[in-house]
């Protein structure tokens, strides 16, 4: 009998310490963030989506090469002597044209390989997560400036000094590897 | 109010057809804003926010696109399912749920039908709901539904005798079953409540009116007739669109009802606070509504509180904890009422 009443006197102060500590709960501040309208602050270093400068890119296609899973899709046109394509804010020279730079960045795997070796520290990630696409081929991003006719211009200039070249005695020393 | 209708409209029918929609009037965005009430309870108690986007402000209008959403839904009747019955069935549980509000008095001045056994007749329409809940369950032709709403059964069937006594008690100090007779008793102070008179019986009376109401509209720690983790939703699982939109009408009419009942039998109806400040029968409506929706908020607060009980434990509080007390309670008012004179 004197179990009966402590069950139910229990019941009914442990039902008072749960309502206390629901009650508390209710003017907590919540933890909720509410997305879109408020973002939290990245981390330092956050890797999201790359970004290419392409006043410094020369061309080299390091990054290209660095990235585990081919995203980086770089054609270069060598410049002739007589243009002058201007320096990189590092100061590196800049020797080619840069037709296409595409960055596949649905196959990305933001692994970030790509911006460590970037000599003109050119390519780098951003701060923008955002950026889903209804169309697979959106996700493409190009970030070549060149206009189909300044990159018609550049071949045709590479095609005639190479044919002038060629119409020369050829030097001994040059190669055939380009 | 009655006869002042029927004065200035001249036909006692058209009447009586106004009357009995003022309580559909409160009801409907009762239950539409305390579905939203709940969720942001539930969702601040547990360090949430709830809906946020509907409507702007704190996801008000969310309930109202929901219901609008289920508006637009398929009327869908499983092949299986008694199609009378089962289309029967949420109509059954909502006219139960209302029928009840037919006695309730919401000021002095407005009770729907102003009848001598008030409270017997809300306690007996009450359990017309069950029915109902057995009608869905029964004719859904699902295990999981029937199982509901035997749960269902059995708990409302138990939980309706702590009711009738602890209201029996109160009935005993009055005299009468007529719930304006319940609220002129309690007039003049806040003491003259009946939750505070011969204490401590009749405090202990409202707990156990308020824990076996919480039981009768099968709302947590009470919920084992929809226990979504064991019975998918119990005995509305087969529901869809405005057939489960009346189901849920019906439960929260229901949360209104025992709410409002508790109110008006335990703490002073219309009647204000402050004695024969601020009362009047407008202020009367603020006083009883604001009183309801506070045991609302309680019903609330005690979902987000408390786990379920199992289908045992259900049956030892009811049979073995709030029947045996409200025995004691009516006996001991029965005796204290009879040696006052």
């Amino acid at each position: 009998m004197g179990r009966y009443f402590k069950n139910i006197f229990d019941a009914v102060r442990t039902i008072l310490i749960g309502m206390r500590i629901t009650a508390r709960h209710l003017f907590t501040p919540s933890v909720t963030i509410q997305y879109p309208d408020v973002k939290l602050k990245l981390p330092a270093r956050a890797r999201n989506r790359l970004y290419v400068n392409m006043d410094d890119c020369i061309g080299c296609d390091q990054c290209s090469m660095a990235c585990p899973v081919n995203c980086i899709t770089i054609e270069t046109i060598k410049s002739t002597s007589d243009v002058d394509l201007g320096v990189t804010s590092v100061g590196s020279k800049k020797r080619l044209y840069v037709p296409v730079f595409d960055i596949d960045i649905a196959k990305c795997c933001y692994c970030g390989l790509c911006v460590y070796p970037c000599p003109t520290e050119c390519i780098k990630m951003t701060e923008v997560f955002e950026f889903s696409e209804y169309e697979r081929e959106n996700l493409i991003y190009n970030f070549a400036t060149m206009t189909p006719a300044e990159v018609d211009d550049a071949k045709r200039k590479l095609a005639a000094s190479e044919s002038t070249a060629a119409t020369k005695p050829a030097p001994a020393s040059r190669g055939t590897n380009s | 109010m009655k006869e002042l209708l029927v004065d200035l409209l001249g036909n006692e029918l058209l009447v009586y057809v106004l009357m009995a929609f003022v309580p559909l009037l409160w009801i409907l965005p009762f239950a539409l804003f305390a579905v939203w009430w709940e969720r942001k309870i539930a969702a601040h108690m547990q360090d949430r926010l709830g809906p946020m986007r509907t409507g702007g402000w704190h996801g008000w209008a969310q309930t109202i696109a929901d219901i609008l959403k289920l508006i637009q839904k398929e009327d869908i009747i499983p092949t299986a399912a008694d199609r009378l019955l089962f289309s029967l069935a949420p109509f059954v549980v909502f006219i139960g749920a209302y029928t009840a509000f037919a006695a309730i008095p919401f000021s002095a001045a407005y009770v729907g039908t102003e009848i001598n056994i008030g409270l017997f007749y809300i306690i007996a329409v009450s359990s017309f709901v069950v029915i109902g809940l057995l009608m869905a369950g029964w004719s859904s032709n699902n295990k999981w539904s029937l199982f509901g709403a035997m749960r269902s059964a059995a708990q409302v069937v138990s939980y309706e005798i702590p009711i009738a006594l602890t209201l029996l008690a109160v009935v005993m100090i009055v005299g009468s079953f007529d719930l304006q007779e319940i609220n002129r008793a309690q007039s003049g102070s806040i003491l003259n409540w009946f939750i505070f008179q011969k204490f401590p019986l009749l405090f202990a009376a409202a707990l156990i009116y308020f824990v076996a109401s919480l039981a009768e509209v099968n709302r947590t720690p009470f919920d084992i007739p929809e226990a979504e983790s064991e019975l998918v939703a119990g005995y509305h699982t087969e529901y869809g669109g405005m057939k489960f939109a009346l189901f849920f009408l019906a439960e929260y009419a229901n949360m209104f009802a025992v709410s409002i009942i508790a109110a008006t039998v335990f703490l002073g109806g219309w009647n204000s606070p402050f004695g024969e400040a601020l009362s009047g029968p407008l202020w009367g409506v603020f006083w009883v509504l604001s009183k309801s929706m506070g045991f609302v908020f309680v019903q609330m607060w005690l979902r987000w509180t408390l786990p379920r009980l199992r289908v045992d434990q259900l049956m030892y509080v009811g049979w073995k904890v709030l029947i045996p007390f409200s025995f004691v309670i009516i006996l001991g008012v029965g005796f204290w009422v009879l040696l006052e004179g």
